[in-house]
């Protein structure tokens, strides 16, 4: 009999081999480390200590983790209707422009909370916007979703590059991003949070925006599993035609789709734009992005896993910044190749051990 | 500077600009054309960039830096197709996965080899490729219109321009005229009934993505060690996905991708000559629109407004044997 049919128990499905995959791409890593002359668990220590072993580390870590939340949860609302969002780091880039505007044209008159609300809507709907046109050319016209979405990566690029650097920019500066936002269209540091723990939270920006991410993880679940449209969305990405068949409105549910993936990454940006530096940057998704694909993977597309991943690759960021600093022929890159590795195990390869993990549960004997 | 003088050296750019964007699409072009989208081109290109930088740097060969990158390419195409074709994973996940760990190992090993933040050294002049300074140039370059255009567009360029070029009706030949061509466009479109036919799916999309590494080795190769003299960190900046649009641009089709190539090449050198410049009655234009244009005529295309652009009808589809 074929492995491939074998239906393995939730735990093994969800725990056991995500585990395994991680720990693969995490043993190819640290083979780079010893290749380069380094020893492997000295910077695992370097790391994880550099991510979690100070109040101002954790804060880092969980701004990161915010990021690559809101990142997570866009690419795994497309994938659960069966559509691979690669736009997120566009959508995101856009999502800068609509908190932004909201911001800086809210900031002189009320305080954050109020702005708060709009800069979530607007940030949201810029990053929806982004995501339209490749979901119209998915739903009507049949373009390949990833494609379009990779174009439009650049296209936003372009487009937010000459915003910046033509009309937001501060006149008579060189740097092409606007002006501070006043403490009105700031999101507050969560000292608390922080001090709750005992540490001191110091330079690190970990923001409010970390809340929102929170909050729409439980959102994201009610959508997927606990409404009619969530129901129909994961229809649609098992099977389009039955999903058809049953009377499920294919352009409108890849559109509604699409424009919520669309809407989380461009959330994103109130974490770097509203709660870190306070204005908007050229560039300043810096890749979340892509990281928001490796997140999902990861997180097995649920909520709860992407909360776990996305406080993962926190801490490999975090960590691998303090890496770099300590060892110095790790440059601060590594972050990326490991990254990389863990998009390759735990997603392309993800079923590359399945065969074996099969044979090895029958033959325990709980199989059958 | 006459306008004549300007299109020729706007042209001579557009040409150099275009090379490393026609091996990577028509790389892309055997892989897809074999049903397995490859999101990986832009990887390749920077392992195989380099991979040969290194190489010519240490022995001042660029022959030997040219193999470095091939091999290198090669490898990162057939890890795409243990994920893709023996794992059945997706693909463009294992793409985008093969992206990332070329951006980031090409920038460690660099910075651990060499110590200058993941540049290579400078290659010296011997292990470059120069320009070829084919004959007659200076012979015919007083001559009207044609001797401009002969002796700096067509000549003055490195020899992997000119094989860039011949690789065009090469590809074109093994996809159209030779057993192995037919296979490979019918395994993208129906891989059941080449397997019915009893011809191995897995062993020809693998060597379809051996062609596909061989190819992508030359655009690597091309951008650090004929255009520029070192490997510098994320160098083919997005040129594998530009490649990509020509691709589809071109609708999977060896020739019209020379043409796409050479299109989205010039767009890209007429970038570059407007920058600062301006248009009477326009005022000055923006870069961002030309770098922009080769995805947003990409999209239109995908759109179905101009023509319509078929994919191979299995890509991206793993090929499952048994029921």
């Amino acid at each position: 009999m074929s492995t491939a049919s074998v239906q393995l128990p939730g735990w093994i499905n969800y725990c056991v081999i995500p585990l395994i995959n991680l720990v693969l791409a995490f043993f190819f890593s640290g083979l780079v480390v010893w290749a380069i002359g380094e020893n492997p668990f000295e910077a695992l220590q370097l790391l994880l200590v550099g991510a979690l072993g100070r109040g101002e580390g954790i804060g880092f870590t969980l701004f990161y983790t915010t990021s690559f939340i809101f990142t997570g949860l866009s690419v795994a609302v497309a994938i659960h209707a069966g559509l691979f969002n690669i736009g997120s780091e566009g959508q995101a880039y856009l999502g800068g422009l609509g908190a932004a505007l909201v911001a800086l044209s809210l900031d002189r008159y009320v305080p954050w909370y109020v702005t708060m609300p709009f800069a979530v809507i607007g940030s949201a709907l810029f990053g929806a916007a982004c995501a339209a046109i490749p979901a119209w050319l998915q739903a009507k016209r049949g373009s390949h979703i990833v494609i379009t979405t990779i174009m439009f990566n650049f296209i936003t690029s372009s487009l937010m590059n000459y915003l910046l650097v033509h009309l937001l920019i501060v006149p008579g500066k060189m740097a092409p991003e606007t002006r501070t936002f006043l403490p009105g269209g700031q999101l507050p540091k969560l000292d608390w949070l922080i001090a709750l723990f005992g540490g001191k939270l110091g330079a690190a920006p970990l923001n409010f925006s970390f809340l929102i991410a929170l909050v729409m993880c439980f959102l994201v679940w009610v959508l997927v599993w606990r409404t009619k449209l969530g129901y129909e969305m994961r229809t649609l990405g098992v099977s389009p035609s039955a999903a058809v068949y049953a009377g499920i409105p294919y352009a409108r549910i890849v559109m509604i789709a699409m424009l919520i993936s669309g809407g989380l990454a461009g959330m994103m940006a109130l974490n770097p734009v509203m709660g870190a530096s306070g204005r908007l940057q050229i560039e300043f998704v810096g890749g979340a992005g892509f990281v928001g694909i490796a997140v999902s993977l990861m997180g097995r597309n649920h909520p709860a896993g992407i909360v776990l991943s996305a406080l993962l690759f926190g801490i490999l960021y975090q960590g691998g910044a303090e890496l770099s600093f300590d060892m110095p022929s790790i440059t601060r890159d590594m972050i990326v190749v490991i990254q990389g590795l863990v998009i390759l195990f735990a997603g392309a390869l993800e079923y590359m051990l399945r065969p074996a993990i099969v044979r090895l549960y029958q033959q325990v004997g709980g199989g059958r | 500077m006459d306008y004549f003088d300007i299109l020729i050296s706007i042209l001579g750019s557009a040409i150099r600009l275009s090379i490393p964007l026609l091996f990577t699409a028509l790389a892309g072009l055997f892989s897809e054309r074999a049903g397995i989208f490859d999101i990986g081109l832009e990887g390749k290109m920077l392992a195989s960039a380099f991979a040969a930088a290194c190489v010519a740097h240490l022995t001042a060969d660029p022959w030997l830096g040219l193999l470095a990158g091939i091999l290198v390419s090669i490898a990162v195409s057939l890890i795409h197709g243990f994920a893709s074709i023996t794992n059945r994973g997706n693909q463009i996940v294992s793409g985008v996965a093969l992206n990332f760990v070329a951006a980031g190992l090409t920038v460690v090993l660099g910075q651990a080899w060499f110590g200058q933040g993941g540049r290579t050294p400078q290659v010296p002049t011997e292990g470059r490729f120069s320009s070829i300074i084919l004959p007659g140039a200076d012979a015919v370059r007083g001559v009207p219109f044609i001797g401009p255009l002969y002796a700096n567009v067509i000549s003055g360029n490195n020899i992997l321009t000119y094989i860039a070029f011949l690789m065009v009706p090469l590809s074109w030949w093994v996809l159209y005229r030779t057993r192995f061509g037919l296979r490979l466009r019918a395994v993208g479109e129906n891989p059941g009934a080449v397997d019915t036919a009893g011809i191995s799916v897995t062993w020809l999309r693998y060597r379809a993505l051996i062609v596909t590494g061989f190819l992508a080795g030359f655009a690597g190769t091309y951008l650090s060690i004929a255009q520029s003299a070192a490997f510098i960190s994320n160098m083919s900046a997005g040129k594998g996905y530009i490649a990509l649009a020509a691709l589809i641009f071109a609708k999977w089709k060896p020739v019209p991708v020379m043409f796409a190539c050479l299109l989205f090449g010039f767009l890209d050198a007429f970038a570059n000559f407007m920058q600062g410049k301006s248009v009477p009655l326009i005022g000055e234009v923006p870069v961002q629109i030309f770098q922009a244009l080769p995805y947003i005529l990409t999209c239109i295309l995908l759109a179905g407004f101009i023509g319509i652009a078929r994919p191979p009808k299995a890509g991206g589809v793993p090929y499952t044997k048994e029921r």
